[in-house]
Parts: structure tokens; sequence; C-alpha cells
């Protein structure tokens, strides 16, 4: 009769900071690389904010890390579909 | 028969509190997307909506809680549900009114446990499961999503530094669409199974299904479609007070408090924490505004959310236990009906009062002055 379950409560921390700040992180990471190469800080043009800097590894780093933040999501949600339907309990 | 009839009665009530809670918690999702213009305010609350339905089915842990976790089943009747549930949504509709982003957990909870201790006493409260599995989550549950937030904001600053001003906007306000879904999604696996869990238990008082008992089929899908046309109608006063009161957001510390908002939410959903989504949003909203050098957090209105939580709990169970007490001495099924019909006339004045003050889709963003609802001068709504 603890009235703090402590295992669920850094399970809770840790994955927080991992799913909730370090998912973004990756996120940027990925912006961060899709925005170098030659056409950083150009103006003019419908693409003009400088998003896509047009080198081919840094599109290809980008890639992975979006790829990588989807791949993440889509287990987590698996994960809380399989925990969240335990069988009636009897 | 006429316990049929109170049964669909109690039903329809829970889904009405449903409702309520969806349009109340649209703009924990929501705010911070709205406010940066990364979505418009209706696309945000549909796809808000359908998300909330799909998170209905995700998870049933704090369903489970609700349903046999906080009071002694045994003790449970038609008439404490239904009362319980007048307390949940009277405080609801109330904190809608002021635009305070409160939590419709607590006050459901709250009503249910006061209208408990009203009819059966303190013994019929599993104090333990009420402490260790609500109090305990809701102090601590803003706390670690302001860390996460305060975290996520600082990497995405520190990470993105040498983009373009643009790029940065354009660029997260694309991943803040993501985070925000997420964040809807989570809202489903823990809100809509509040109203699940109280269906149950009114099925279980009634003896319609055996204690212990997950919610059938047709619990699951009315509450899930309860909560997500709640959330499309969307509470655009608490949304304002969200996007625009706490923090001025921009779109990477919108991603970063969304993302740490539904991690800290979809992992308590599965220990079945029925945290309130409310209080980690706003705790997440403030983190990011800690975690931004130079962001401002508007403590005062902060402040005020904190106090309304304070007082969620035991409000919304003095209505619940009211309300038990009013049906009680009038008894039967026409205590509940009266009781149902008094919460009737409070919801029709509490709209009527909104009318006069009235936040919606094309007002959302306007710049914070300070009151709810933005503008024009409005008499001393207190």
């Amino acid at each position: 009769m603890s009235w703090i379950n402590l295992s669920a409560l850094w399970k809770i921390v840790v994955f927080g900071l991992l799913a909730g700040a370090g998912l973004p992180a990756i996120f940027a990471m990925g912006l961060y690389s899709l925005s170098r190469g030659p056409r950083v800080q150009t103006a003019g043009g419908s693409d003009s904010d400088g998003l896509v800097g047009g080198s081919v590894v840094g599109m290809a780093v980008s890639a992975l890390c979006f790829l990588v933040v989807l791949a993440a999501i889509g287990w987590g949600i698996y994960e809380v579909y399989k925990i969240g339907h335990p069988a009636p309990a009897k | 028969m006429s316990n049929t009839f109170v049964l669909v009665l109690v039903v329809i009530t829970a889904l009405g509190f449903d409702f309520t809670n969806g349009f109340h918690d649209t703009g924990n999702a929501m705010a911070t997307s709205i406010a940066t213009k990364a979505l418009s305010p209706r696309v945000a609350v549909g796809v808000s909506g359908i998300l909330n339905l799909v998170g209905a089915f995700l998870s049933l842990a704090v369903a489970a809680t609700i349903a046999s976790g906080l009071v002694d089943t045994k003790l449970v009747t038609l008439t404490v549900v239904a009362a319980g549930l007048a307390g949940g949504i009277t405080w609801n509709l109330v904190t809608w009114l002021f635009g305070i982003p409160s939590s419709s957990s607590h006050a459901l909870i709250g009503g249910v446990i006061g209208a408990t201790l009203a009819a059966a006493g303190g013994h019929a409260v599993k104090w333990h499961g009420l402490v260790s599995k609500v109090v305990l989550p809701a102090v601590l549950s803003p706390v670690i999503a302001a860390l996460v937030a305060a975290t996520g904001t600082w990497l995405l600053y520190r990470i993105s530094r040498s983009l373009t001003e643009a790029a940065r906007g354009h660029g997260f306000r694309i991943g803040q669409i993501g985070s925000a879904c997420m964040v809807s999604l989570a809202h489903g696996t823990n809100d809509a199974q509040k109203t699940m869990g109280v269906i149950t238990l009114a099925l279980i008082a009634n003896k319609t299904v055996a204690a212990g008992s997950n919610a059938p089929f047709w619990v699951i899908l009315s509450c899930a479609l309860a909560i997500s046309i709640g959330t499309y109608l969307g509470g655009w006063r608490v949304i304002r007070t969200l996007g625009k009161g706490l923090v001025e957001i921009e779109a990477p510390q919108g991603m970063a408090a969304e993302s740490a908002s539904a991690a800290v939410i979809l992992l308590s959903s599965s220990f079945g924490y029925s945290l309130s989504t409310t209080h980690v949003a706003t705790g997440s909203i403030i983190g990011t505004g800690l975690g931004k050098r130079g962001a401002e957090v508007r403590w005062n209105v902060a402040g005020r959310m904190a106090t309304a939580w304070v007082f969620t709990l035991p409000s919304a169970a003095l209505v619940g236990a009211g309300a038990y007490g009013l049906a009680d001495v009038i008894g039967g099924t026409l205590g509940v009906v009266i009781d149902l019909i008094i919460l009737l006339a409070v919801a029709a004045f509490i709209y009527w009062r909104s009318r006069g003050s009235k936040v919606d889709p094309n007002n959302v963003n306007d710049e914070w002055t300070g009151s709810v609802a933005p503008a024009e001068p409005q008499p001393a709504a207190a």
C-alpha cells in the first residue's frame, strides 16, 4: 500500500523526457540538416524561407531523422494499445 | 422499469458530461497551434475531434480506474452517479464561462466522491486509490510536463539556432501539427475513458454488468462520439486563455509543449492514472515559457488557474453532495429527474451569460488584454 508508485514515476519522467523532448529534438535536427546546402539564405521565390537548403546529404539525414520520429510515434502508440487492452480481469 | 428509466437518464447525463469535457479541453491540444496559426481554428478542432475518437479506443486502463478504483461499487446507486455527474458538469460549465482551463477529470471525480460521501459516508470512498491515482498525479504531472517542455524548448532553440527565423517558423509549424495531433489522441486515451468508467459504474450499480467488468462496446463508442463532437464545437474561451493568456508562444515552443503533454499523458494513461490533461497541458505551456530565454510567463494567469485547480475537487464534491441530498429528500426517480432539471437550468443560464462576452473562431487570437473576451469593454464579470 504505497502512496506513490515510484517505479511508474521514474518511468514517466524518463520516457517522458525521451519521447516528449528527445523526439522533437530529433525533428529539429532533421530541420537543421534540411536547411544545409547551397540554397542557404537565398531570397525571393516561392520557397524563400530557406527551409530546404538543397544539399543531398542534408536531405538524406533529415529524411532519416523524420523517419525515426515517425517510427518512434508508431511504436509508442502500439505499446499504449497493447498495455491498454488487458484481458478482462476475472 | 423505473430503474431502467433512471439508468437511461444517467447515461445521457454522463454523455452530456463527456461532451462538456470535449469542448472544455479542445484547448489542451489545439490552443498553441491556433495561437501560432499552424492550423486554422476550424481545421484544428475538426482534426482534434477525429483523433479524440480514435484515442478513446486506444487504451482502456483509465476507465478501469474510475469504474472500480475510487469508490466501493457495492455502495454506489444510480442516484449517486447522477448527482456526481451534476457536480462535474456544473463545475465544468462555470470554469468554462470564466475561461479557466480547470480539470474536467477532477470535476467528475469530485462530483462522484461528493455524492458517494453524502450517500454512504467516508468508508465508501477508497481514499488510498483517490490519493495515489488522482491527487498525487494531479500535483506531480504538471511539474513533470513543465520539466519535459522546458528541456524540449531549450533543445529545439539550441539545435535550430542557425536557421533563419522564417525557416524555423515554417518547419516547426509542421512539427507542431504532428505533436498537437498526438495530444488529441492522448486526450482520448485519458479523458474519454473517464465517462466510460462512470457509465460502467452506473451499469454496475444497476447490476446490468458484474462488478469489475470492462466497459461494454456501446459505452466505448458513445463516449468516443460524445467527446469528439464536444471537441469539434471547441471551447474557444479556454483555447484563448491557454494560447494567448499564459505565454506568448512561437512555433518551436508550441511543438515542445505539445510533445511534452502528449508523452506525459500517454505514459500516464498506460499506468491507469487518471490525470488531468488540462493540468499537463498547462504545465507544458508554462515549461516552454521557462525554457526560452526572454519569454515571459504570466504568473498571475497561472496563479488564477492553480487556484481553480485546488478548488475543483471540493467544489464539484459539494455540488455532487448537494445534488444527492436533494434527490434523496425528494426520493426515487422524481429526485433524480428534479436534479437533472436543475442541472439543465444552470447550464442554460451559463450559456446565456456566455453570450454576453462571446469568444469564437474569429476573435480567439486577438491580443491578450487581461480578460477572456477580447476587445469590447465587458461588464465586471467576477
